[in-house]
């Protein structure tokens, strides 16, 4: 189960555009490098959707192939609507999932 | 998924280099995977491929996209990329998604990234890998009208002493 | 398809503590000391701003499990690291200044990962971690980084005067088959170019560090390890007494310099 780290502001406006920072640990394998012991290649395993899903809707996707760095770094912008729950879920090549949710305090 | 895709052209490309091109060693990448079947990826497509599968055949123009990168890279396995496009984001005028590739990498498909109204702003922050001394290429496609395309030179060297 | 749930609650326990995070003020930090540099000087702008960011430097994965297993009770006897030395130990706020440091008990010379394995024996009977397991990079980075900021300051006075002496030598010493010193490089040849990569002073201050290189943190004796195998030298092991007094040699040789850990270096 990866570990991932998420920023958001700890409260914000009504309308505001904010940042949201995230960070997961995962080595991303390229499917590219050999087994020096074996001289197999190692298959590729990385982290292949990620999904923030905010007031009951997808508000920031993206697919991520081979050549996204490892321990993938993402930060975007999202506008506040209401206060709630802000879900991400990040996905591998074997189906893999990993969620985590915070709190956006919305106010005025 | 794409996967399966990325298989099948990988058996005619092996057919191809088997035929007389010869085996071309990247740097620090190893040599051709043996099965097809396996989770592995084609040695190199062309870009032109990568993004007339993303975006079909539709012309792109310059321009709405700026696109953060160093000029040389520390490390070419960690590249910090941003971009943003200069888009109002509103339901009727927004960034629909971003394409990211990388000319020169194996997959040049690096990443894709959609976007909504409610994003607010068409501006990420990430990481990238990138092989060697290429052009990474975003381009922008909107809710209407042509998508738009920059290009950006990175530098990346290899060897030292890194221990 | 498997699919691993974390409770919403510890989630929102850690975003409640993030969010709260401001980015490490580098103002705050000294990369020079007198005529030393920090090697974050010789880092491009893109690699320092990785580092300055507290929620983006990879590293802080390692001290999130860090800090959780400083609090994780362990052993036989039943404790965690907080029961004796306290969650917000007085004690941590300078550990990266002063390590490797003289254990009067032992009559040694240990580096922080000995102290560590020691203290799990001794007062936790819990076994002891792998000098470059992720349990000792995540505890020996959360320990480290409760220092930051703080100038470098070993001791080199009394007891440890002979081990300073040997880790002086090591340094000094010419070895493998390039017939290379450490000072050959970074005493000599800091700021310079080996081939694509830039030299450092080698410095120890932000130790342990996350290498692009490594595409994770390790540890000041892994990077001995590579140095020495670059010069076609046999590398000594982990937690041998060459690299824990040349450890000690190196980090006066920063003295002064901020505690980074965790730094980001390529």
């Amino acid at each position: 189960m990866a570990k991932a780290r998420i920023k958001v502001p700890k409260s914000v406006k009504k309308g505001e555009v904010f940042q949201v920072k995230t960070l997961i640990s995962h080595k991303m394998e390229t499917g590219l490098r050999k087994n020096k012991k074996t001289g197999k290649m190692i298959p590729r395993m990385i982290i292949n959707k990620f999904v923030c899903n905010y007031g009951g809707k997808d508000v920031f996707v993206s697919d991520w192939q081979a050549g996204i760095a490892a321990n993938p770094y993402m930060a975007f912008f999202v506008k506040a609507g209401d206060s709630g729950p802000m879900n991400f879920t990040w996905t591998d090549d074997d189906g893999n999932i990993t969620k985590k949710t915070v709190n956006i305090k919305v106010s005025g | 998924m794409s996967e399966k895709f990325m298989t099948q052209k990988y058996r005619r490309r092996d057919v191809l280099a088997m035929a007389g091109t010869g085996v071309v060693a990247v740097a620090g990448i190893g040599l051709f995977p043996g099965s097809a079947q396996a989770k592995h990826f084609p040695r190199h497509i062309p870009v032109a491929q990568a993004i007339k599968e993303k975006i079909g055949d539709k012309p792109t123009k310059s321009g709405r996209i700026t696109i953060e990168l160093p000029q040389i890279a520390e490390n070419g396995n960690t590249v910090p990329m941003g971009f943003e496009v200069d888009s109002p984001m509103t339901e009727s005028d927004y960034v629909k998604a971003v394409h990211i590739f990388a000319d020169q990498n194996p997959n040049p498909d690096v990443a894709t990234y959609r976007f909504t109204p409610q994003s607010g702003k068409a501006k990420i922050s990430t990481r990238m890998r990138l092989l060697k001394t290429q052009n990474v290429i975003a381009i922008a496609e909107m809710s209407y009208g042509t998508p738009y395309m920059a290009k950006t030179p990175v530098k990346v060297t290899h060897g030292g002493c890194g221990g | 398809m498997r699919i691993k749930t974390q409770g919403i609650l510890f989630a929102a326990a850690v975003a409640v503590g993030l969010s709260g995070f401001a980015g490490f003020a580098s103002a705050q930090m000294k990369y020079k000391a007198g005529d030393r540099r920090s090697g974050y000087t010789y880092a491009t702008k893109e690699t320092q701003a990785i580092q300055d960011d507290d929620l983006g430097n990879p590293a802080f994965l390692w001290l999130d499990e860090g800090e959780v297993l400083w609090n994780k009770v362990d052993g036989k006897a039943g404790k965690s690291c907080a029961t004796c030395h306290g969650v917000e130990s007085a004690m941590l706020s300078d550990v990266a200044t002063r390590y490797p440091a003289y254990n009067p008990d032992l009559g040694k010379l240990q580096s922080l990962e000995q102290r560590i394995n020691r203290e799990r024996k001794e007062m936790m009977g819990a076994k002891p971690y792998k000098w470059e397991s992720k349990q000792m990079l995540s505890l020996t980075i959360y320990m480290k980084n409760q220092s930051r900021g703080k100038p470098m300051n070993v001791s080199i006075d009394g007891p440890v005067v002979p081990f300073f002496a040997a880790g002086k030598a090591f340094y000094e010493k010419k070895r493998g088959q390039l017939d290379m010193s450490c000072a050959n490089c970074h005493n000599d040849n800091a700021g310079n170019m080996i081939r694509a990569n830039l030299l450092t002073e080698g410095q120890s201050n932000g130790f342990p560090t996350y290498r692009l290189k490594w595409q994770k943190p390790g540890s000041i004796h892994r990077r001995f390890r590579g140095c020495n195998k670059q010069v076609r030298a046999k590398p000594y092991a982990y937690g041998s007494d060459e690299y824990v007094n040349l450890e000690l040699y190196v980090a006066w040789k920063g003295r002064g310099l901020s505690v980074e850990t965790p730094a980001i270096r390529n």
